[in-house]
């Protein structure tokens, strides 16, 4: 036996990173299966092809930078695939998955030394940059199962693998005809018409049971609140995650939108509506706690959670892009550094904090 | 989630103060019902001259010389420092160093002694069972002559702490018999069977520092220490202000500034001790130690010591003689081979790693783990990167953020290290234990603490250097000055016309030397 080290201590609890990334795919095993309940094969080619684009692009990269390939055990690139993958439409064809995918492992992480030192959540990362590269397709949500029977079936593999590899045209048919806008992105819409956002959700039939089971339109992981929340009770119970971010991140959020709804419903949704739409859930609980790229310190944590809210209700309510979540949490990375560094706990024997 | 309802009940004041973060590692408290058994006397006892933190000891006795059990055999240096004796009766065969229990395997000055099997004791110290009508000072040359230094493992000199000081008038009196370390089970043995002599021993204390009551701190792993402890209060009608606490078990519970915190909710203040707030702590063993030394007249020259580990079938609790091999323990145990076995000296949270067993029991020495390679290559694998996820901070029982400082300590940045609280540290290796990415936190810890000590030292090196040079300077120029004042005086009363080429000769050398020796105090700046 070779003994790396000679200092103490001698005893170790157990926990590894592999562990840690393994029980975060696990909770979000319940998001995974709706996504495919709702958008069949479809979600399922999404979120494989994802997965080993981001297995294979990571191998290459550790190839490449000399380091074991065996570091690819520890499950953060798999994790990345699967994060990416929720986050995107379910109409996503297979090479706009693997450049993603590419973008998450090469840009998001390994350029800034691989696991541990990225800056930004490398999911989150990945989809703001094929939100900017391809505008259209990363906004065009198609109508979970249901609503598309008569004119598709998602659970049909070979229709699936048809629009996945190879594109709609194959089989004669439009996204333009399936697909609707995100409750957000109507009601972003409807406001640059002047119409008041009770009367758009009203004319959208717009539903908050529906949103919370998973049956609104959106990307393929997000759109179900209750298995999110059942994934992040999970995390919580665990102790992968401490409640400091999402409960603050939400909080904010509710805080901030009925405000501003008990001031004017006219023009502001209500918390309910901000609290089931896009991506606020699934970010609050899984991206925002991403460990690399959110602070350490649990008041650290609470400003970070704060700041996230209030970015993304802003950029809901005010902003150009329907959604804000993704980008509340990348500006909030950046900003980690510094959070870390202002917000340390009191140490013992210390009278009050110094920076 | 569950720190938070803690925090929250203790401002609810529902539950006790208690010290944040630790963490709950498995105990292996093995030999928690195995009664002391006494150990006999190795064929050669091997005395280290620094068994205590603080100056090292000057041998008193020769080679040759017979010594008896409780002699002193080497003297104290200096304020910081407790005297060592002998451990029984024999000759004095060889001086020179000897391995010492340090993970570099680093040698000190040692006392070979060759026992004669008499076990005669020197029993020159007067027994003082009216302790009570003895001057508290009296009592306290009594605790630093039998050599007592504290038996937790940090070997503190005892005597230092047990004193009077009318500015910081101590209320309490804490007795720690936490043993948070896993494994370890002597102070635990020592509260079961020896519960009237530690309890005198708090009594003793609280008499030399004056202070009214007295805790006794357990954790409530061990029922039957509390319950022995207990009892034995209620044996005593002297007992009034003194109680029993039994403590959840956390590690490092055992700490002191976690334990003062615990049961008083007070924190003592950064860079001052427990006795600026009240509080003076000490082992059980070392309670023991002061009952045998004040009451018996003993000195202190055998400990309990757990043998145990998971490579060591028969585990012990042991009354060892100071100066034992720990080879013989183990053989005594029955292990004798020691391939691929990694052998501890104190728990496996805070101890240090042996290079080999031929080192002496010491008074630091609370436990002797023999560990299965498996045990250990599990607590030391290969490094993987930080990801931040924030248990080391969690588990802080200082609340440091342990993983920005060790990047800081790994990268020498100890300026920022120590503004971010690097010496706080008190290196319970809580972090290390809970890293998922089994970043040797501590070690990073122990090299930066060692980095900005050498800094200092190098520092203090230098200003010295730079006020020898100015005297130097200021001494030259002041010879200088007083050549000249000599010389005009000469000038003065002699000045004959006649000799007057002679003396301007000596006067343009010794101007010459001047400049020379001007020159190089210039070139010395």
């Amino acid at each position: 036996m070779s003994l790396i080290m000679l200092s103490s201590p001698h005893a170790h609890g157990g926990d590894s990173v592999r562990v840690i990334m393994l029980t975060v795919i696990l909770a979000l095993l319940p998001a995974t299966g709706v996504s495919v309940y709702l958008f069949g094969w479809m979600a399922f080619l999404l979120i494989a092809t994802c997965i080993a684009a981001a297995l294979l692009t990571e191998a290459i990269c550790l190839k490449w930078m000399d380091r074991p390939v065996s570091t690819l055990l520890d499950n953060s690139a798999a994790l990345t695939g699967l994060f990416l993958a929720l986050t995107l439409p379910a109409t996503t064809p297979w090479w706009m998955a693997v450049l993603g995918s590419v973008f998450a492992i090469v840009l998001g992480k390994q350029v800034y030394g691989g696991l541990g030192y990225n800056i930004f959540n490398p999911a989150l990362a990945a989809r703001v940059i094929l939100l900017i590269s391809f505008p259209l397709q990363m906004t065009t949500f198609i109508m979970p199962m249901s609503a598309l029977e008569p004119v598709i079936n998602l659970y049909d593999f070979s229709i699936c693998a048809t629009l996945f590899f190879v594109g709609p045209e194959a089989l004669n048919l439009g996204f333009d005809a399936i697909s609707m806008a995100s409750p957000l992105g109507h009601i972003k819409t409807e406001a640059t018409l002047g119409i008041p956002v009770t009367d758009a959700l009203a004319a959208y039939q717009y539903s908050y049971l529906n949103a919370f089971l998973g049956f609104e339109t959106g990307s393929i992981g997000e759109t179900s609140a209750l298995a999110l929340l059942i994934g992040g009770i999970f995390l919580l119970a665990r102790h992968s995650i401490t409640w400091h971010i999402p409960f603050t991140y939400i909080v904010t959020v509710l805080v901030l939108a009925g405000l501003f709804n008990a001031l004017n419903p006219e023009q502001y949704t209500s918390p309910m509506f901000h609290l089931f739409a896009g991506g606020l859930i699934l970010c609050a609980f899984f991206m925002a706690t991403d460990p690399v790229s959110s602070p350490v310190t649990p008041l650290g944590q609470v400003v970070f959670g704060i700041g996230c809210g209030v970015i993304t209700w802003a950029i809901r309510t005010w902003g150009g892009y329907p959604e804000g979540a993704m980008f509340a949490v990348l500006l909030m990375n950046c900003a980690v550094p510094l959070i870390d560094h202002y917000f340390r706990p009191r140490v013992y024997g210390h009278s009050g904090r110094r920076v | 989630m569950p720190a938070m309802l803690r925090k929250i009940a203790q401002r609810l004041g529902m539950l006790q103060h208690s010290f944040t973060g630790g963490v709950h590692p498995q105990m292996h408290k093995v030999t928690a019902d195995l009664p002391i058994e006494d150990c006999d006397i190795a064929p050669l006892l091997v005395l280290p001259m620094k068994q205590h933190i603080g100056e090292i000891c000057t041998p008193l006795v020769s080679v040759g010389d017979r010594v008896l059990r409780g002699q002193k055999i080497a003297r104290s240096e200096g304020y910081l420092s407790v005297p060592v004796h002998a451990p029984t009766s024999g000759i004095v065969v060889k001086i020179e160093d000897h391995a010492i229990a340090h993970p570099s395997g680093m040698g000190l000055p040692s006392i070979y002694i060759e026992p004669d099997g008499a076990d005669e004791s020197d029993n020159s110290l007067e027994p003082m069972a009216d302790w009570q009508n003895r001057e508290p000072t009296v009592l306290r040359e009594r605790a630093r002559m039998c050599g007592l230094a504290g038996l937790g493992g940090a070997v503190f000199p005892t005597f230092i702490k047990l004193v009077q000081d009318k500015r910081f008038r101590i209320e309490t009196v804490v007795l720690n018999g936490i043993e948070c370390e896993p494994w370890l089970t002597n102070d635990h043995r020592l509260m079961v069977e020896h519960a009237a002599e530690i309890l005198e021993g708090m009594a003793i204390i609280k008499h030399m520092v004056g202070a009214e009551s007295g805790i006794i701190a357990i954790e409530d792993n061990k029922p039957d220490a509390v319950a022995a402890m207990q009892q034995a209060i209620a044996m005593r009608d002297d007992m009034d202000g003194v109680s029993v606490f039994a403590l959840p078990t956390r590690y490092p519970q055992g700490s002191e500034k976690q334990l003062i915190y615990t049961l008083t909710g007070r924190e003592v203040p950064a860079g001052k001790l427990p006795m600026h707030i009240g509080v003076l702590c000490q082992n059980v063993g070392t309670s023991k130690a002061l009952y045998d030394a004040v009451v018996l007249g003993q000195p202190l020259t055998e400990r309990i010591v757990t043998v145990s580990g998971d490579a060591l079938s028969e585990p012990a609790n042991l009354r060892v003689r100071l100066g034992t091999p720990v080879r013989s323990l183990f053989a005594r145990q029955g292990l004798e081979d020691f391939s691929g076995i990694q052998i501890l000296h104190g728990g496996p949270m805070m101890g240090e790693r042996l290079k080999e067993p031929d080192v002496p029991v010491v008074k630091a020495s609370t436990g002797l783990l023999a560990m299965s390679a498996q045990a250990m290559g599990a607590a030391h694998t290969v490094e993987q990167p930080c990801i931040r996820c924030g248990h080391c901070g969690e588990a802080c029982p200082v609340s440091l953020v342990p993983n920005l400082l060790a990047d800081q300590c790994r990268s020498d940045q100890l300026e920022k290290a120590e503004a971010y609280d690097l010496f706080d540290c008190i290196e319970c290796g809580a972090c290390s234990y809970v890293c998922p990415s089994n970043i040797p936190l501590v070690h990073y810890f122990r090299y930066g603490k060692g980095q900005i000590a050498l800094q200092r030292r190098e520092q203090q090196f230098a200003e010295a250097s730079r006020k020898r040079s100015d005297a130097h300077e200021s001494r030259l120029e002041r010879e200088k000055a007083e050549k000249a004042a000599r010389r005009s005086r000469v000038r003065k009363t002699h000045a004959p016309k006649a000799d007057e080429a002679m003396s301007d000769d000596v006067a343009k050398s010794e101007s010459g030397k001047g400049k020379s020796s001007e020159s190089v105090v210039e070139e010395s700046k």
